[in-house]
């Protein structure tokens, strides 16, 4: 112990007044500390609290469940299937390499998707689901829940995927989904939320595409808590979405299905039109190909098979392809002319085989000439000399203006991709588009639907309800769009004289049921169901002097590609037209040879809705056509286990 | 006034010595632990595992340590201040080369039942030994420059070994008490004035070597400046931790989300929620009213302190008693600051409240120090 000091007294009031300092600048601090607590958490609570909720809570979205497609009887064309995957969870799963082993030992696993499962799970968060096997069959998915307890953090999972049953029955017309890529969203201004969702499924092509809007629905939103490293915790509340609209559409499955088979794979397209409402029922175009391979996503080598074949699979050719109608059209310039006045049906016209017009000869098809000839039996015979002739006396404008009224250069609101304008060429149209003034040869050819004129087989179609019927039918495909009745195309009178009309018809009538008519062979014996309609063979070529001295070449003779278009139209019955058909068979030679048979066989299973008795076909082509329709019977799927939506 | 002048018979013997703790004060420091134990529950998820029970075993083990503290008389421990002095310097040299590796810093040595941090044993040692220091010294001695100069050793020798370990939190709350200590001695203010004016020079150094080989930080810690002053500049990155803690503490508002409903610290927002966080979770679930009491018991601590060292007359056991308040008012200051985003992140733990035994255990024990001078005054 030492001796107190003397300034012990000193020494103990200067501590305290020291610490009194210390004290108070303590106290200033704390002061400080609390001021700056009251800032952050009286004055700017709501902002930091709108940050904690910012960080907690997620928006996810819901995707709704995608409008479903089905036929006028409601059998299903496009559906959600659910699709099972397998996912696994890194953390739950332990020993990843043990349970991937024991996994491949019950399902089979793609390498590649493995690997890139394997990879992406040492990327992401332990906790966080990896889809290792997608589409997985359901018998799979059996064997994995079977066997769960050796498959930690292994869980199947099920959600939606787009089916198309009938496949490449509707493939052309429906189109198909994929998993939305960069440049679909650029060329969306303003893109649906829904699309950011990673291989969310959208229209790509056809009626997928045009009512991809429809389709698609609404998307639902779920609030998600989520904690720092983004595991969620908690569902917070659910909205619904609302599912996309169920389309109805006017095809008949059984129709279409016969039509894209009796078509097999010649590169044709053909049409079945109401002709009452404008329902089509029947769009077909072959050869077609499986809208299911592109939604699981096609492989290249299909893809490049699907896209250097010659017979363009993937083109929608009774909407897109635009042929020169050829013959077909002799309706439309016979129309104009007649309705101008210019001929009278009884009129007749003297056909050498040739016509010189401004220098240049014109052939007939008929080398010798088919002599005297009116309305009714050029049509019939199918004469070209007889529409030059009436085509110089009306002009191509009055022509190309019977055309549009008929359908021939309308664009029709149908909703699938690319529908193709077609042409009903006039003056002001080949000097705008190709700078040079209209010739008299223009008409010439124009007359016979060669030349500038260009029509769809849907037009084709259209042309020959309207003919039949003397309205002005409009197509419609879309029959209801979410329950809602779409608008029928029964159209207004077209305003042509319903007697000019009657003699188009009734020469129309010959072409296929009189000796000398161009489809003669083609005909349909049950008087109930006779049918009109015409032949139309087109050139994609011109035919050189030389050629013509030489004797014409033999389409059979020719490479495929430079082979004569064949086209027929018609309708039936002849007495109360209820269906009218356009078949084109490209570079198929000639219009009675190929397309007129097959139109026939369209038109009779549109009337009978099922395979027609062998008493409607003439009777030494009864064999042939019993040994088809066993043939078609043999390939049809069975509609009964394909879904129905309603009737 | 010294211990010979009164009689040691006038000093409670014996276990009457319990009657005459600092009774308040104690009750305050288990105030203060029970929000402690409160958040640490919470944190946990309501559990009392991992963190809430050993936190209160300890808290326990402290309480205990303090009385046997306070009930050794003043004046072995004014006798012992060098040697403590001289073991914490020993074992703060020992973790240099010996120490355990935790957080890229070797920190602490591992005996087995907890885990000792010599740094925070070296704070009330030098607090400890400042106060011997300057109830030996004559109080016309303490101004003069060499009789400064020891004491500045004194407090650089454990400031240095511990910002080589390095920790510079501990290292800045060395320096801070230490000179505390130098004021409340009576230093003349002149010598505090210079330091200040250096200590600007050199924090102007610290910047201007950064990027050179002589830089006098790691560069973690140059990062962790950075982001003190502007957190906003990378909220994902370095600055996370300012910037959620803030958000919590701010999104507590004026009564908070209510006891185990904070959702930063609850979906793991927060770093270090237990530790030199834990005051952002009590912000966050009882708000600015929580937060508030906290810091108004913490204000009641430091303030029965230094009354007690007021009342007393010894010179050792007030200048003690202010050190050791003043190492206390620093945590919990630093603490506080550095959630609040007014000071960088340096990792000081709130005092009696985060998780961790050392801290709590030493400190206890400096409060045990603060009873002895409190029991063996002179009266």
């Amino acid at each position: 112990m030492r001796r107190p000091g003397k300034d012990t007294a000193t020494s103990s009031r200067l501590i305290s007044k020291r610490g009194l300092i210390i004290g108070g600048v303590q106290l200033g601090f704390a002061g400080l500390l609390a001021a700056r607590m009251r800032y952050m958490q009286v004055e700017q609570a709501d902002q930091f609290r709108l940050l904690a909720e910012e960080n907690r809570i997620n928006l996810r979205l819901i995707a709704p469940a995608r409008g479903e497609v089905f036929d006028r009887h409601g059998l299903v064309i496009a559906k959600n299937e659910p699709s099972y995957r397998l996912t696994m969870v890194r953390e739950d799963a332990g020993d990843v390499d043990a349970v991937i082993a024991r996994l491949s030992a019950l399902v089979e696993l793609d390498d590649e998707d493995l690997n890139r499962a394997l990879a992406e799970m040492k990327r992401s968060a332990p906790f966080l689901p990896v889809t290792i096997a997608d589409r997985v069959r359901w018998e799979d998915i059996s064997r994995v829940a079977v066997n769960a307890p050796a498959l930690p953090g292994v869980t199947p999972e099920v959600g939606l995927s787009r089916t198309y049953p009938l496949g490449p029955d509707f493939a052309n017309i429906v189109g198909y989904v994929g998993p939305v890529s960069d440049y679909d969203l650029s060329k969306i201004e303003d893109p649906d939320q829904l699309l950011r969702i990673p291989r969310f499924q959208i229209g790509k092509v056809g009626l997928e595409a045009k009512m991809e809007d429809e389709l698609r629905g609404k998307a639902g939103t779920k609030r998600v808590e989520v904690n720092a490293v983004g595991r969620v915790m908690r569902e917070l509340d659910r909205k619904e979405g609302q599912p996309g609209a169920n389309l109805q559409l006017t095809l008949d499955h059984r129709l279409q299905n016969y039509v894209q088979s009796r078509l097999g794979n010649e590169s044709a397209a053909a049409v079945v039109i109401d002709c009452e409402t404008g329902d089509l029922l029947a769009m077909a175009s072959s050869p077609s190909f499986d809208p299911n391979l592109f939604v699981r996503g096609i492989s290249v080598s299909d893809y490049k098979a699907l896209t250097e074949n010659e017979y363009r699979p993937l083109a929608s050719k009774s909407v897109q392809g635009l042929y020169p109608p050829g013959s077909t059209f002799k309706m439309v310039t016979a129309l104009a002319a007649l309705a101008e006045g210019v001929i009278t049906p009884e009129e007749t016209v003297w056909c050498p085989g040739h016509l010189e017009v401004a220098n240049r000869r014109f052939h007939c098809w008929k080398r010798v000439g088919h002599g005297h000839v009116d309305l009714k039996s050029s049509l019939r015979e199918s004469c070209d000399v007889y529409y030059y002739d009436v085509a110089l006396r009306v002009g191509i404008e009055k022509i190309s203006e019977m055309a549009e009224r008929l359908g021939i250069g309308i664009r029709y609101d149908i909703p699938m991709s690319a529908v193709a304008r077609g042409r009903a060429p006039t003056k002001e149209w080949k000097l705008s588009n190709f700078g040079s003034d209209w010739v008299i040869g223009d008409t010439v050819n124009a007359s016979i639907g060669q030349g500038y004129v260009l029509a769809s087989p849907l037009q084709l179609a259209v042309m020959s309800a309207r003919i039949a019927t003397g309205r002005a039918v409009t197509p419609r495909l879309l029959k209801s769009v979410d329950g809602v009745e779409q608008p029928s195309g029964r159209g207004e009178s077209l305003g042509i004289n319903e007697n000019l009309l009657r003699q188009i018809r009734r020469a129309m009538f010959e072409v296929s049921n009189n000796r000398r008519g161009t489809a003669y062979g083609s005909r349909i014996v049950e008087d109930e169901f006779r049918m009109a309609g015409k032949t139309g063979t087109s050139q994609v070529r011109n035919i050189t002097a030389a050629e013509r001295a030489r004797g014409v070449t033999r389409n059979e003779d020719l490479p495929w590609e430079r082979r004569d278009h064949a086209l027929f139209v018609n309708f039936a019955p002849f007495d109360n037209p209820r269906y009218a058909v356009s078949v084109v068979v490209e570079h198929g030679g000639g219009g009675s040879s190929t397309a007129a048979p097959i139109a026939r066989d369209i038109t009779l299973q549109a009337l009978y809705g099922e395979d027609p008795p062998l008493a409607a076909y003439p009777a030494k082509d009864r064999d042939r056509i019993k040994a088809l329709q066993d043939r078609l019977k043999r390939e049809r799927p069975d509609f009964g286990t394909i879904g129905k939506v309603r009737t | 006034m010294s211990y010979l002048e009164y009689t040691v018979k006038t000093v409670p013997t014996g276990l009457r010595k319990l009657l005459f703790l600092n009774w308040p004060l104690a009750l305050l420091l288990t105030t203060v632990a029970c929000f402690g134990f409160l958040m640490l529950y919470s944190v946990a998820g309501g559990s009392f595992q991992p963190w809430a029970e050993p936190q209160m075993k300890r808290f326990a083990l402290g309480m205990a340590v303090m009385v046997v503290v306070g009930m050794v008389p003043i004046w072995f421990w004014r006798n012992v201040a060098g040697v403590a002095y001289l073991l914490s310097l020993a074992l703060l040299l020992f973790v240099e080369f010996f120490g355990t590796v935790g957080m890229g810093a070797q920190r602490w040595i591992d005996l087995g039942f907890m885990r000792l941090q010599p740094s925070e044993l070296a704070k009330i040692t030098l607090v400890m030994l400042l106060a011997a220091y300057y109830d030996w010294l004559p109080v016309k001695k303490v101004s003069h420059p060499l009789w400064v100069a020891l004491p500045v050793v004194l407090i650089l020798l454990p400031t240095f070994l511990v910002l080589t370990q390095p920790d510079l939190g501990t290292s800045i709350l060395l320096v801070a008490a230490g000179g505390a200590m130098m004021f409340f001695a009576g230093v003349h203010w002149g010598y505090f004035t210079a330091v200040i004016a250096a200590g600007i020079g050199l924090i102007t150094a610290v910047f201007q070597s950064r990027g050179t080989p002589w830089q006098l930080l790691k560069d973690y810690q140059y990062r962790r400046i950075d982001t003190f002053l502007d957190p906003s500049s990378d909220p994902l990155g370095a600055g996370y931790h300012i910037t959620q803690s803030k958000i919590a503490l701010g999104s507590g508002g004026w009564a908070g989300r209510g006891y185990m409903q904070g959702t930063q610290s609850r979906l793991n927002f927060l770093p270090e929620k237990h530790t030199d966080f834990i005051f952002t979770t009590l912000a966050e679930e009882f708000g600015f009213l929580g937060g508030f009491s906290l810091l108004l018991l913490y204000v009641l601590i430091i303030a029965f302190c230094i009354a007690s060292a007021m009342s007393n007359k010894d010179r050792f056991a007030s200048l003690m008693t202010l050190g050791i308040a003043m190492t206390f008012f620093l945590f919990f200051a630093v603490n506080m600051s550095m959630v609040m985003g007014m000071a960088p992140v340096v990792g000081v733990p709130l005092p009696l409240v985060s998780y961790g035994g050392s801290a709590m255990l030493v400190l206890l024990a400096a409060f045990g120090l603060v009873q002895s001078a409190h029991i063996h005054r002179p009266r």
